[in-house]
């Protein structure tokens, strides 16, 4: 019974005053990413905004309960390969009947719990997968052009802009690629343990934005 | 490389995909009335024409869902499958 209820607390209401310090994947190579920044017209920027808290819902579909879910999360369904919400707050569409909630820390509390009461004894699951995936982010005029080098997707506005996602592969690994403003600028949630690969592989796609 | 239509995702290429063999192989409803060769077939044989062939695919780098598709073997083409009644066998 004590382990029914570990799985029970919400992670993301846990008491982290006490907890050990965290560390996130790529904190070590905030000075390499600095220094791969390239400014300008064909600029772009990467960065890990580390943290983000994540859980993963699955929803029957249109159906009363994923509305229930989403109206909980004071959030509207995601459409198909769509992302609701904002920045700070998102639902992203995973599947047909699965949606990843990307929230920042602070305005998490109380979700999984807020998302547990709509589901009931619904079909469906939410589990806190914060600790999955951390998230790059890469911005700037040349983004676009960085990622398509690494991936096979139609980036172009035609076919993917603001409040789209996707999962698909960025260079060999699986990656949710989120844009979330026209400069362009992407999220991208990656594997902790693909962290690094994924990080080597667009700083050497950003070197040739670099002058000098 | 093929590029393939998820009916959820939209057209991926083929390495984000895994092959999971003929579609609508139905598990036999009392295994215990088959005899050796005849569950070796269920197990085993497949039909291979050359032609049109119902196939089960998983998009494995994307939405992690299985659907079927009929591939043209010879030529490669794929049109989605048209859901229907499984035959009992």
């Amino acid at each position: 019974m004590t382990v029914l209820h570990r799985v029970e607390t919400d992670l993301a209401e846990a008491d982290t005053a006490t907890a050990a310090p965290r560390h996130s994947p790529l904190e070590h190579r905030g000075a390499e990413f600095e220094r791969a920044t390239a400014l300008g017209p064909r600029g772009v920027r990467l960065r890990e905004e580390p943290f983000l808290t994540q859980l993963n819902l699955r929803v029957p579909p249109d159906d009363a309960v994923s509305e229930a879910v989403a109206e909980a999360l004071d959030l509207t369904p995601p459409a198909a390969n769509k992302v609701s919400g904002d920045e700070g707050r998102a639902l992203l569409w995973l599947g047909p009947d699965e949606w990843l909630l990307v929230a920042e820390e602070e305005r998490a509390r109380g979700a999984l719990r807020a998302v547990r009461s709509a589901q009931q004894d619904a079909s469906g699951s939410s589990v806190d997968v914060s600790a999955n995936r951390t998230t790059l982010r890469l911005a700037g005029p040349a983004a676009r052009e960085v990622l398509e080098k690494v991936c096979s997707l139609d980036l172009h506005p035609r076919a993917f802009s603001v409040g789209d996602c996707a999962q698909t592969l960025l260079g060999r690994t699986v990656a949710v690629l989120w844009q979330v403003g026209p400069d362009p600028e992407y999220r991208v949630l990656v594997r902790c343990s693909f962290a690094e690969y994924l990080a080597d592989l667009l700083l050497d796609a950003m070197a040739e934005f670099l002058e000098g | 490389m093929l590029l393939i239509r998820c009916p959820w995702c939209g057209d991926r290429d083929e390495v984000e995909f895994r092959y999971g063999g003929q579609a609508d192989v139905a598990y036999p409803t009392d295994p215990h009335e088959l005899d050796d060769a005849e569950w070796g077939n269920f197990l085993f044989v497949r039909a291979n024409p050359m032609g049109a062939l119902t196939e089960r695919w998983v998009h494995t780098a994307g939405c992690r869902r299985w659907f079927s598709v009929v591939r043209d073997t010879a030529t490669n083409e794929m049109t989605p499958d048209i859901p229907r009644r499984r035959e009992s066998r």
